[in-house]
């Protein structure tokens, strides 16, 4: 599926202070339908705390991020967002349907149904599977299908690879690739070396 | 449309989250039953007495019940990310809000409103004033609810709020206890409630409308 307008992620001279330490001063980004925007860096160098200014948890302390013309937040933002964190954000005591359920009521529907997503994400037959009996890879594959079956253009993503394995890794970045390919914008960090092929990947190194 | 679809589905998972941890919806109106149950141990066998604090002693159990039930309101979802995923929605923060606190309520106010007239009998409280203690809990249990998912939310991120949330939220729940005891009182004397009755309804209404936007607004606050 083509999104037929061109979506744009802007930062403007953000600059973020944590207990008087600067985090990063003046910094400015871009990202358009198609590219992934890859946040690199140190631990504690402000990589979550710059996603979470661009989720609108956080105020910048200058500056300002932009979705197309208009500052964020506000509601077209949030229709065309969706954010996975290192919290999965997913209820241990429901199961595997219920909680992709409660996270479309919340949204709007998106491309896939939800048996369409679990497999995709190689989950199909843990519809009623309590999450509690999940292993860390499956609960992060279930938050990762989070982000196929509501409706988003911008993919917001902490640490995306964290406890997966190899053919994990190598599932969600064929997803990554998908949703560029169709015009979406993905701003990521990680620690691993991320690879999709035939996406225009911007780097921001952060440094202490 | 969608928006009543989340507010839906918001309480809904809420209430199978509660049915599936069956002792924490227990804990506030065990707890209710217990306190109401060891005032006349106390007391001894002094019937005349015990019928003249009965109101008094149903609704301060109440209140105290749903002050220990308040922190189970966000925390979960404070814990494992779900709230960060419920602000994010493009849906009104204030009416998912709503939702939580609708289904709390469910779970925690509606069960005191049915083990009531039991302790009421059990305390020797008159026939006729049953009724009105009801309404009154009806009436009051929700404000206590909406008011203190104010303070929870306020609190929801430090690591150990709970004095701080008593401290926040008991002032504002006195002058529910207040005109509610006082309405069953007067009710067991047989003289007309209809002037507390209001001032309850318009506290429930005036609490419906103005508090899920300050619970948003600190909700906020808690997560950045």
């Amino acid at each position: 599926m083509q999104y037929f307008t061109t979506h744009q992620l802007t930062g403007d001279s953000l600059s973020c202070n944590r207990d008087d330490r600067t985090l990063f001063d003046g910094l400015s980004f871009s990202v358009t339908s198609g590219q992934a925007l890859l946040l690199e860096g140190e631990n504690g160098s402000g990589k979550t705390s710059l996603l979470r200014i661009i989720c609108g948890f956080r105020e910048p302390d200058a500056g300002a991020v932009l979705w197309g013309d208009e500052a964020i937040p506000n509601h077209q933002y949030y229709a065309d967002m969706a954010y996975v964190g290192h919290l999965d954000g997913i209820k241990k005591e429901l199961t595997v349907a219920e909680n992709l359920r409660l996270a479309q009521a919340l949204s709007q529907s998106g491309k896939l149904t939800i048996s369409q997503a679990l497999e995709k994400v190689k989950l199909s037959g843990y519809d009623d599977t309590l999450i509690q009996a999940l292993s860390a890879g499956q609960k992060r594959r279930l938050s990762l299908a989070r982000l196929l079956i509501t409706h988003n253009v911008l993919w917001i993503l902490d640490e995306p690879f964290t406890s997966l394995d190899k053919q994990g890794i190598e599932l969600i970045e064929s997803l990554m690739v998908e949703h560029c390919v169709a015009g979406g914008v993905i701003v990521m960090t990680s620690h691993h070396d991320v690879n999709l092929p035939g996406v225009d990947i911007k780097r921001i190194r952060l440094s202490k | 449309m969608t928006m009543f679809n989340a507010f839906a589905a918001l309480v809904r998972r809420d209430l199978v989250l509660a049915m599936r941890r069956r002792s924490e919806i227990a804990n506030p109106v065990l707890f209710f039953i217990l306190v109401i149950t060891l005032f006349p141990l106390g007391i001894g066998a002094q019937p005349k007495l015990l019928q003249a604090i009965a109101p008094g002693i149903i609704w301060v159990s109440a209140l105290l019940a749903t002050m220990l039930s308040l922190d189970s309101l966000f925390r979960s979802d404070f814990d494992d990310g779900s709230l960060e995923q419920i602000l994010l929605s493009p849906q009104p923060t204030s009416i998912l809000v709503l939702g939580k606190v609708t289904a709390h309520w469910l779970t925690t106010g509606l069960p005191l409103l049915i083990v009531a007239p039991l302790l009421a009998v059990f305390l020797g409280m008159p026939n006729h004033s049953l009724s009105i203690l009801l309404l009154t809990l009806l009436l009051g249990t929700p404000i206590l609810s909406l008011i203190g998912a104010v303070g929870v939310a306020l609190t929801v991120g430090l690591r150990r709020g709970g004095m701080i949330l008593s401290l926040l939220v008991l002032p504002l729940y006195v002058p529910v206890l207040i005109f509610a005891s006082n309405a069953v009182e007067m009710a067991s004397g047989g003289l007309p409630v209809n002037a507390q009755i209001s001032i309850l309804v318009s506290m429930l209404i005036a609490a419906l409308v103005l508090t899920p936007w300050p619970t948003a607004a600190a909700l906020k606050m808690s997560i950045s």
